[in-house]
């Protein structure tokens, strides 16, 4: 039983993590209809920043989370506002192509000046035991973070005038316009947004994981898997999915080991993907 | 779809320039010209699920390293090479109907995303199942003892052949039912299901033939290269480039794929060769010029030349 | 009486708790012009949706030749000659009106090579009065001319059921006189016809008997002059208080 609740307290903090990591790249789909494959050099843009204000000015991360926030809201909302509102309305194959072009120059930047050695924040918190679980405190604290994070952009998409714009924006494009609201500007702020939590989510797992640019992908892949299994566009969708990813990949992790963790995720996507493809909790607007 | 006789003349003369590399190039431009040809029948495959039907095809890492593993498995149990290579084409080939059966229910993104997972969830497969892949470490095939330029202009009229059989494929399609049917499912399913069109079968066709040139190309590669592994086989960023390279030329017209992987290819050995720690970010850039200022890719450049000039000289 | 054509037996069809039909019997005999009338909402497009396979009945039979048909697919429906025209016009836009009606008869009506098919398609176009416009993108037409691709469309497919689904709606007044003429044609081939409409003056037009579908249910079928004058259907209509006054003045 006991290895069981560490595995249930290991899924529940990854899930929590992946919560927050898909979040962004949730409402960018929901809202825009683009599929973002930045997302995942978003996050290690967001790591990398705060590795080396760490490593070069021992800035800790916590104070750097406002600072990765604000650049990559900056960097998101240009990138929207100068080149992808021009195709925003195209078909999947040229808005995706587009960010995957957009993509490739980042991740070449990015190794180029960080190179692709593995690099972490070491926080040496120790760790605490409850009972037969034990967590290491950098982690918890990356989870409560996250879940924290995550739990900040619902309160804004539901209470902020922006937010409520946002869900406007997506519930029908139309009407919002002829209410007055800018859907362009809504485009960018909405893209900015998600660059901010990606941006945010690389500062929690640069003090958790080692970040790399090799591992952009993954967590795209995750990204992917997430949004699809809890559902498009809404934070609740994102962390029921997160969550359900987190669980699943511990449980398969400890029964077929750590390379099927991963297979267990996709493959769970895949089935969500043909039985219910609206994901676990289906909601129409962004709430 | 619409292919003047520029595209034919384009076409003709690309497969010519490639197949006569041997007679007055070094090994390298050859090697080349046989990449050339294998993403050309990479993307002409790519054209029957992504130009035709507009459906955002994802998948063709997966079929290209299936293709791999299937025949470097068989070489590897004693089949002659090139029944390997039939025998990984057919079954690559059912497998995309079977699979192309469930996930052609989904449209849109969620086709593209589903695309994408297969890919992954192939590549996690493969590296996993050691017994059978040999996992991480890959698989070595039965060495070809030839001299290097007889290797290579071997696999160049191989790579040749297969991007041949997939245009001819491409240009029968063309011309028959399944090619009528399939442009119009890509303007509005519903309405060609509404003129009697069983869309199901239709689209799951033209899946297979997206894969069936693939897996032959896979299976080709690996016997090419005589060593395999997941990572090589299953690239995400194949799975990207492809379609790419059909856009640049134009996805939907029989020469276009095969044009726009020939552009592709070269620029990328030119930014290889010249800009070694940039040449990602080059590439990216292209990209983005390319979804710009190239929507209908080069030979809607061709086409609109001609309308200039056609209506130039009527004036 | 021959066997009809089309039969619907019992027909319902619920969106999760919402009845969209309740129990819908009719039948339609070979040759016959039928319309089928009802206010806005009352489930005229989704009985047609029913009848085609777009929709899949939740209850009920729907016998097309005798034979079961309520489970087809929409390109079953479409090859055994239930042919449809929609509201809004579904064309293949980038495609030219040729094309358009060169995919009709070569997947619905049974042409048996793309030049056959082109063939059928011209003397479709011809009919309908668009083969001067044969090589322009359906997208460039306007609404009046797209109508007519659709009835292009649906002839090209040799239906033996023919269902116009407001082909009228957004018309002018001498596009409807030419619509209509085209349907009185189309009628004289021999072709079942069911006309949706909400334009009273085209019904009656064209059909001598009339259908009238009212929250869903078939509230009346029967002669179009007997069913002009029922009271249910005016007050379905044209909503209580208009019967109501109608009545006032015819009595007072």
């Amino acid at each position: 039983m006991a290895i069981y609740s560490q595995i249930l307290a290991n899924g529940l903090m990854l899930g929590a993590l992946y919560a927050c990591l898909a979040v962004g790249f949730s409402l960018v789909w929901g809202v825009l209809n683009v599929i973002n494959m930045l997302h995942g050099s978003f996050i290690i843009l967001g790591g990398y920043l705060t590795y080396f204000a760490w490593h070069a000015f021992g800035i800790h991360p916590i104070v750097m989370l406002p600072v990765v926030g604000a650049l990559l809201f900056a960097l998101g909302f240009a990138l929207q506002k100068l080149v992808i509102n021009r195709v925003v309305s195209a078909p999947v194959l040229t808005t995706l192509t587009l960010t995957f072009g957009l993509d490739m120059i980042l991740y070449n930047v990015m190794t180029y000046w960080f190179t692709a050695t593995p690099r972490r924040v070491q926080l040496d918190l120790g760790a605490v035991s409850l009972g037969p679980v034990t967590l290491p405190v950098d982690r918890l604290f990356g989870t409560a973070l996250a879940l924290a994070l995550t739990l900040l952009l619902y309160a804004v998409m539901r209470g902020s005038n922006i937010g409520r714009a946002i869900v406007a924006v997506r519930m029908d494009r139309s009407a919002a316009e002829l209410m007055g609201i800018r859907t362009e500007r809504i485009y960018a702020i909405t893209f900015g947004i998600g660059a901010l939590m990606a941006g945010v989510a690389g500062v929690v797992f640069a003090s958790i994981f080692p970040i790399t640019t090799n591992v952009t992908g993954t967590y795209l892949g995750k990204a992917f898997v997430v949004c699809v299994v809890g559902g498009l566009g809404s934070v609740p969708g994102a962390l029921v999915g997160g969550l359900v990813l987190g669980l699943v990949e511990s449980l398969a992790g400890h029964w077929f080991g750590p390379q099927q963790a991963i297979t267990a995720g996709f493959v769970l996507m895949l089935v969500i993907l043909l039985t219910r493809p609206t994901g676990l909790v289906g909601v129409r607007g962004y709430e | 779809m619409k292919s003047g006789p520029l595209a034919y003349a384009l076409l003709a003369a690309g497969i010519l320039v490639l197949a006569t590399t041997p007679l007055y190039a070094d090994n390298y431009v050859v090697r080349t010209a046989a990449i050339v040809a294998m993403y050309g029948a990479l993307a002409t495959s790519w054209n029957f699920i992504g130009g035709f039907t507009g459906y955002p095809s994802f998948s063709t890492a997966a079929f290209f390293g299936l293709g791999c593993y299937v025949g470097a498995i068989c070489q590897r149990a004693g089949v002659p090479m090139m029944l390997a290579w039939l025998i990984a084409t057919l079954m690559v080939g059912a497998f995309a109907a079977l699979l192309g059966a469930i996930i052609l229910r989904l449209r849109g993104h969620y086709f593209a995303i589903g695309s994408i997972a297969v890919v992954e969830v192939c590549r996690l497969v493969v590296s996993s199942w050691s017994s059978l892949t040999g996992g991480g470490d890959g698989l070595n095939l039965p060495l070809l003892h030839w001299a290097p330029e007889e290797l290579m202009r071997f696999f160049l009229f191989v790579m040749l052949g297969i991007l041949m059989l997939s245009l001819i494929a491409t240009f029968l399609v063309d011309r028959a039912r399944l090619g009528f049917g399939l442009r119009c499912i890509h303007q509005n399913e519903d309405a060609a299901a509404m003129v009697g069109i069983d869309t199901t079968r239709y689209k799951v066709a033209a899946y297979t033939l997206s894969a069936v040139f693939c897996a032959a190309a896979g299976a080709a590669y690996a016997s090419w290269t005589g060593y395999i592994d997941p990572t090589e086989s299953f690239q995400i960023l194949m799975t990207v480039k492809v379609p790419v390279m059909a856009m640049l030329g134009g996805a939907g017209t029989l020469a276009g794929p095969f044009l726009g992987a020939a552009a592709f290819v070269l620029l990328e050995e030119l930014f290889w060769a010249n800009f070694l720690d940039w040449n990602r970010a080059i590439l990216g850039v292209v990209i983005v010029l390319l979804v710009f200022f190239l929507p209908g890719g080069l030979l809607s450049l061709a086409r609109k030349a001609k309308s200039k000039a056609g209506s130039g000289g009527a004036a | 009486m021959t066997e009809p054509i089309l039969r619907l037996e019992g027909v319902s069809k619920t969106f999760g708790g919402l009845k969209a039909l309740t129990d819908v019997s009719f039948a339609l005999q070979p040759g016959e012009v039928v319309g089928l009338i009802g206010p806005n909402g009352a489930g005229k497009t989704t009985l047609v949706n029913v009848v085609t396979g777009n929709l899949r009945p939740s209850w009920g039979r729907i016998l097309f030749e005798g034979k079961d048909v309520a489970a087809q697919k929409p390109h079953e429906a479409a090859r055994r000659g239930l042919a449809r025209t929609f509201q809004i016009v579904q064309p293949f836009p980038q495609m030219t009106v040729l094309e358009n009606v060169t995919a009709g008869a070569l997947f619905g009506g049974g042409a048996a090579s793309v030049a056959d098919a082109r063939d059928m398609a011209r003397r479709s176009l011809d009919f309908v009065g668009l083969a001067p416009l044969a090589d322009r993108p359906a997208a460039q037409l306007a609404l009046a001319a797209r109508k007519r691709l659709e009835l292009a469309k649906s002839l090209a497919m040799n239906p033996k059921v023919l269902m116009l689904d407001e082909v009228n709606a957004g018309l002018n007044s001498s596009e409807i006189d030419g619509a209509l003429a085209l349907i009185r044609r189309i009628a004289e081939r021999g072709v079942t016809v069911l006309i949706i409409e909400h334009l009273m003056k085209v019904v009656l037009s064209l059909s001598k008997r009339l259908l009238v579908l009212h929250h869903g249910r078939m509230i009346a079928d029967g002669p179009a002059r007997e069913i002009v004058a029922d009271e249910r259907v005016i007050e379905a209509y044209l909503g209580q208080k208009y019967a109501a006054k109608l009545k006032e003045l015819h009595h007072g």
